[in-house]
Parts: structure tokens; C-alpha cells; sequence
């Protein structure tokens, strides 16, 4: 097991966006997230790599390191629980006043302080790998949502992650820019990263992830193999979300 | 040059124009230069104290942007050159105006600079912490580098603001543009005259600012994001 995530509690205040959430992510494995707006799907994805603060619950890594969130994590573990995945946003969140190379080469090369030739190396590989080896000088404005988004998976790649976290990668994208995008994730999937996608779209869903989390009102209401939750799901809350999306 | 007081109107302009100008060059200018950039890292120090979650941080910087914007700068001066001046603490003329200048740039620029971090959005914090970055890091490489673009024009202002500011440094004998022109004036009694030039003087100062300032937010609307 990559990660085990044990009783995993979040509330904005008196909200409670998660309730006590089990989860097992496999080593390799492409997980994906769907669910109505609001069923607290992203605050999960977040809460993985700390961006939201759990108040409880428990991870365990494949390598032993455990974190209880009982009581506040340091700065020193919340850095290197940051360390292990990589984030892709909905809206992207490329540093505007950098190029595409540079918002690749900042992890590496300020945070990491790994050597510049080696670092460059690195990103101008990662860059061609999205298809973007030719547009590396330009800055995010200059570049259309689909390759901007692109970019910002090379920038989550380029600090070497063990785990790939995808927030809607594609919601923010006009239609035809979604297959680029898509594209570009399975063939992540292809190389056997571990992933954790939120996602609208189903068809990707069945076709990349090993398992999917229908989740609703901050509770995994039900899990399993792609065919079957999006097939034949037992649950009538996964039913009707199905039915509403396929019918809209 | 000598100025006496049956010159000419044209001879008169034209004999001042270079101790005024010199007031500037040796008073007027450094005086901006050197209490805007100090003023420029003091605002910097308040805006990040407060945006800090601790009150021992957030309220000293709040009490002391408080008090310079509630007082006027006049008395500000007089406080640090004849307050100070009479308990004991002689402080010469023109750092006198400079403690004062920076404190007043300092505290009207931070709240600019805090306004400007603030506007940078959220999704730029977090995508600096999920490549790794601290606190800190976020803040210089990634927020700072546009926030300071958000504010430029406001600090432009600020700056030109304080040109005109300095004119008042004339009041604890700093021999600046201004306090030359007082000076003929005093001597000639040709009020108007030397006071429509010694304005004339500060417009054009303000004028060669405004278009430097011009260029630089052209350069760097470049690469701002949409």
C-alpha cells in the first residue's frame, strides 16, 4: 500500500466538508474522484498534500512515516509530506512572470537546489514530454489554457514526486484544449505513476483509473473498479449523479 | 550671480534659476532619493508584519501607520528637529527631514504594498508551497516580483507626492529648492515671481517623473497575467 489515510476529518468552521474518510491508495494505482459540487471531493485532494490542514486523521506512507494530525504537524513534516506529491490545479497557477521553463525549473533549482545544468536538463525533458519542447521561452499569457495546464504538470513532475495529485485539471479548459490534457495524463498513467484525480469527466475516469470514489456530502459513498462504479453502482445517491450527468 | 532687489523681472528669473536648481540638485532630490528608498523598506517591514497572524507584530505596525497618517507631516518635522532639538537630542536639518520623510513614506507605501500582496491571488501561494517552497521563498520569488507590479502606480504617486512634500523641509532650514526661492524672495520682495518659478521648477521635476514613471509600467505590463 502506497498510502493509507485513517479517519481523515475537515471542517471550514461549523461545515464539516469531510467526515472521517478511510482510504487506500496502491502504489501505481490511478484513483479518481467524482461527485457533486460541494460533496467535498477537492478538499480531500488537498488535504493530501496539506494544502487544507486536516483537524484529525491519520496517513501512513508505504515507507513507514506516519503523521497524525491529532495534534498540528510541524512546518519541518508539512514540508516533506509536500515533498512527496506533486499538485496540478484547476486553474493552473503558473507563475505569471515566468516562462515556461522557469515556472519548470523553480522547484528543482530554488527549492530543491539541485545543479543547474542537471535541472535544466530535467525540465527541457519534462517540457518535450507534455509537447511543449517548443514553447519553453514563452511566458503562461502566451500560451493557450490547455498547454498553460500542461506546463503546470511539467512544474509538479519536475520536483520528482512519488504521488500525482489532479485537482479538475481540465474544467477551466475550453472543450477542444481537454484532449491534450488528457492525453498527456495517461500517459502518465502509462509510465505507472501513482495518481489521485478529481474529475467531471467520466469516460476518462473509466479509461485511465483503477478505482473510483463516488463521494457525496463529505463521505465516501461508494468505491470500487471503474466498470462497476460507473457501470452498475449499488448506491442511489451514485445512481443519480451518474443519471444526472449522462442525462443532463 | 548677483540678485539685487531693482532688477528686472526676466533678469531676476533668470538670475535665480540656478541657486534654486542648485537647491535642488543638492537638497530637494537626495532628500526624495534617499527617504523614498529608505521609506520604500520600511513600508516593506510594516506591510509584512502586518500581514503576520501575530499581534505582537500586527499591532505595533498598525499603531505606527496610525499615527503618521493621522498627524500632518508638518508637525511630524517639527516634532523630530525643534521637539527633539529642545530635549537634548540635536538632529541636523536634513536627516531631520529624512527620519520624518521615511516615516511618512514608510507608513502610506505599506499600506500599498499590503494591498498588493493582498491582491496577488491565493492559487500563487499555493502552487509555490506544493513545489516546496517556504513562507518566505513564496514571498520573494513568486508574490513580491508581481505585487510590485500591482504597485507601481501607486508608488508613483507616493513618490511624486513626495517632491512636492519636501518643499516643507524649507521650514526647519533645509536649503532646498523652495526655501532658496523663500530666501530671494525676502531680499527682492518679487513674491510672485520667484514663487511661480520655484513652482514651475517642482512641475517640471514632476513632469520628467510622471513619463519615466509611464515607461515603467508599459515594461512591465508585459508579462502580467490575465
Amino acid at each position: 500500500m502506497f498510502l493509507t489515510v485513517e479517519g481523515l476529518t475537515k471542517a471550514f468552521g461549523e461545515l464539516e466538508v469531510l467526515k472521517d474518510i478511510d482510504l487506500e491508495i496502491e502504489k501505481g494505482n490511478i484513483l479518481t474522484i467524482i461527485g457533486p459540487s460541494g460533496s467535498g471531493k477537492t478538499t480531500l485532494l488537498r488535504c493530501l498534500n496539506v494544502l487544507e490542514m486536516p483537524n484529525k486523521g491519520k496517513f501512513a506512507f508505504h515507507d513507514g512515516v506516519q503523521v497524525d494530525f491529532g495534534k498540528e504537524p510541524s512546518k519541518k513534516e508539512v514540508t516533506s509530506l509536500r515533498r512527496r506529491s506533486g499538485m496540478v490545479f484547476q486553474s493552473y497557477n503558473l507563475f505569471p512572470h515566468k516562462t515556461a521553463l522557469e515556472n519548470v525549473t523553480e522547484g528543482p533549482l530554488i527549492v530543491q537546489k539541485r545543479p543547474k545544468s542537471e535541472v535544466l536538463a530535467l525540465a527541457e525533458n519534462l517540457l518535450d514530454k507534455v509537447g511543449l519542447a517548443d514553447k519553453m521561452n514563452l511566458y503562461p499569457h502566451q500560451l493557450s489554457g490547455g498547454q498553460q495546464q500542461r506546463v503546470g504538470i511539467a512544474r509538479a513532475l519536475a520536483i520528482e514526486p512519488e504521488l500525482m495529485l489532479f485537482d479538475e485539471p481540465t474544467s477551466a479548459l475550453d472543450p477542444e484544449l481537454v484532449g491534450e490534457v488528457l492525453k498527456v495524463i495517461k500517459d502518465l498513467a502509462n509510465e505507472g505513476w501513482t495518481m489521485v484525480i478529481v474529475t467531471h469527466e467520466l469516460k476518462f475516469a473509466e479509461q485511465v483509473s483503477n478505482q473510483v470514489i463516488f463521494m457525496d456530502e463529505g463521505q465516501i459513498v461508494e468505491q470500487g473498479p471503474p466498470e462497476a462504479v460507473l457501470k452498475s453502482p449499488k448506491e442511489k445517491r451514485t445512481q443519480q449523479f451518474l443519471e444526472r450527468i449522462l442525462n443532463p | 550671480m548677483t540678485i539685487t532687489a531693482d532688477m528686472g523681472g526676466w533678469e531676476l528669473f533668470k538670475n535665480s534659476l540656478w541657486p534654486m536648481i542648485q537647491g535642488g540638485i543638492k537638497y530637494t532630490i537626495p532628500l526624495t532619493l534617499i527617504s523614498f528608498t529608505l521609506g520604500l523598506a520600511l513600508a516593506l517591514l510594516l506591510a509584512i508584519m502586518r500581514l503576520s497572524n501575530r499581534k505582537y507584530f500586527t499591532i505595533p505596525a498598525r499603531m505606527l501607520v496610525s499615527a503618521v497618517r493621522g498627524t500632518p507631516l508638518l508637525v511630524q518635522l517639527s516634532i523630530v528637529f525643534f521637539g527633539l532639538g529642545s530635549i537634548g537630542l540635536t538632529i541636523d536639518p536634513f536627516p531631520s527631514a529624512i527620519i520624518a520623510f521615511t516615516l511618512n513614506v514608510g507608513a502610506y507605501a505599506s499600506e500599498i504594498i499590503r494591498a498588493s500582496i493582498l491582491s496577488i491571488p491565493k492559487g500563487q501561494w499555493e502552487a509555490s508551497h506544493t513545489i516546496g517552497m517556504s513562507y518566505w521563498q513564496a514571498l520573494r520569488r513568486i508574490v513580491l516580483p508581481q505585487a510590485s507590479r500591482v504597485s507601481i502606480p501607486p508608488l508613483s504617486n507616493t513618490f511624486i507626492s513626495l517632491v512636492k512634500d519636501t518643499s516643507l523641509a524649507s521650514l526647519i532650514l533645509v536649503t532646498e529648492l523652495f526655501r532658496k526661492a523663500q530666501e530671494i524672495a525676502a531680499r527682492t520682495y518679487d513674491f510672485m515671481l520667484l514663487y511661480l518659478e520655484a513652482a514651475l521648477l517642482y512641475w517640471i521635476i514632476c513632469f520628467v517623473l510622471s513619463i519615466i514613471q509611464d515607461r515603467i509600467e508599459r515594461r512591465l505590463e508585459r508579462h502580467i497575467s490575465n
